[in-house]
């Protein structure tokens, strides 16, 4: 798509989104929107909804209602994976195969950046030295780097991350606020999940907050 | 970013292939395991049916297909058992190709490292059989076609069963039913072979649900994983 058709409209805008599991309503419904260069910081506490909305965001899930626009279209399958980047809990990686060999599969499957390559992206999530290392030899946080390493690699305009501050360190979580400033710097957005406001990214944020009483939940101002 | 490169049907299959093609080589062990227990299975019955060859001959082509059937039923739990728990899955979802055709490579990659060493062995384990020669070429060609639509029969009911912890029994009990026709068109084109009779009717039979299955099986697997998975 041009880049001059995602100028004007936002990133992501979510109209009246609402999802519910076996007809127990989770969240919704909610309507906001992510312009370029901006962070939504997505909080509430466990059971929320939190990772449902963003799966359902991803494609993961399919919503009870509401719609959900990328970059001025609606979401069709193929368009919305050229648009969306999602980490998950579940980062998709192989523990026979090696760092690199997983950052490479990865790629190939999501598509990547020509401007970078892959021990760069290795480098910039410090695992430089791990290239040959198979993932089973890796601890949880380094995973986590890894696969922060192909979200880097990543040409999604935006980002949707699930906990991304989970099972890392300080500069782990120092690492994460870094990405997603420098990704908005060039005019990408994301979605963040976070159980608390600790590691919020130095960047214009606005908070999403998912109540967790069913069938509640509103944008709720702006912060920093 | 207008540069990137974008994944293509081909790319996302060329990285699909190598990924698995890594792994089969780091577990090279596992890769054998359907077709040594096609083996051991044709081997038990050579022993316990004793050295008469005219009785052999006359089982083999059953034996051989029964063998092939069992050992792709083995490895049927793996098509996406490890892809679905380690949230590759998920990844496959999120690629910008049809779901079908990930899992359409992915089935076509498994039956190339499972049914067709066991193929590539069938001439000697058809001489074990005292398979008669003249019945070799239709044997080859009824499983060439048979293993990859019994591969593509059991991807649906592995996509079927991935949300389940121990698939085991209820696999083999929902696959059965479908490998039922293949297997009496694989072993019934053969006994017809055997008997002198034109094997060309069940063959064709094979290559026509093969034609089917290639184009309705993925997009049957495809959504039975979306299902399993949300």
């Amino acid at each position: 798509m041009p880049p001059t058709s995602h100028a004007a409209a936002p990133l992501i805008d979510v109209r009246g989104l609402c999802f519910a599991r076996n007809d127990v309503p989770v969240f919704g419904p909610l309507s906001f929107a992510v312009d370029a260069g901006e962070a939504l910081l997505v909080q509430g506490g466990n059971g929320a909804g939190k990772t449902s909305l963003l799966r359902v965001l991803a494609g993961l899930l399919d919503g009870a209602g509401g719609e959900a626009w990328f970059g001025g279209a609606p979401a069709m399958p193929a368009s919305r994976a050229r648009h969306v980047a999602y980490l998950g809990h579940l980062p998709g990686l192989k523990a026979d195969l090696s760092a690199l060999d997983n950052l490479e599969y990865l790629c190939g499957l999501l598509g990547r950046r020509d401007s970078m390559d892959f021990e760069q992206a290795l480098g910039v999530v410090g695992l430089a030295g791990y290239e040959d290392a198979p993932v089973r030899t890796l601890s949880a946080g380094q995973r986590k780097r890894l696969a922060l390493a192909r979200l880097w690699l990543s040409p999604a305009p935006l980002w949707l991350l699930d906990e991304p501050y989970a099972n890392l360190d300080l500069p782990g979580i120092e690492l994460v606020n870094r990405m997603v400033q420098v990704h908005l710097d060039g005019g990408g957005g994301a979605l963040v999940t976070t159980h608390g406001a600790y590691a919020a990214p130095p960047v214009r944020t606005r908070l999403l907050l998912l109540d967790p009483a069913p069938a509640a939940g509103d944008v709720a101002g702006r912060a920093a | 970013m207008s540069s990137d490169a974008r994944p293509t049907l081909a790319g996302t299959a060329r990285a699909l292939l190598r990924r698995d093609l890594r792994l089969l080589w780091r577990r090279r062990g596992d890769a054998l395991q359907p077709a040594l227990f096609a083996i051991l299975v044709v081997v038990l019955f050579a022993l316990a049916l004793g050295n008469e060859r005219a009785m052999l001959a006359a089982v083999a082509p059953a034996v051989l297909w029964v063998a092939a059937l069992l050992s792709g039923l083995l490895s049927l739990d793996s098509l996406f058992r490890g892809d679905a728990e380690d949230g590759s899955l998920e990844q496959w979802m999120l690629a910008p190709v049809p779901l079908a055709w990930l899992v359409l490579v992915r089935t076509l990659v498994h039956w190339a490292t499972t049914a067709l060493p066991l193929v590539l062995a069938t001439p000697l384990l058809a001489e074990l059989l005292a398979l008669p020669h003249t019945l070799l070429p239709v044997l080859l060609l009824s499983l060439a076609l048979g293993t990859p639509l019994l591969s593509l029969l059991g991807a649906v009911v592995a996509a079927l069963t991935v949300g389940m912890r121990r698939a085991g029994v209820l696999l083999a009990l929902l696959a059965l039913p479908l490998y039922v026709p293949v297997l009496v068109f694989g072993a019934g084109s053969l006994a017809a072979a055997a008997q002198g009779f034109d094997p060309t009717g069940g063959l064709l039979l094979l290559a026509a649900g093969l034609a089917l299955a290639l184009v309705l099986a993925p997009v049957a697997a495809a959504t039975a994983l979306r299902i399993a998975h949300a």
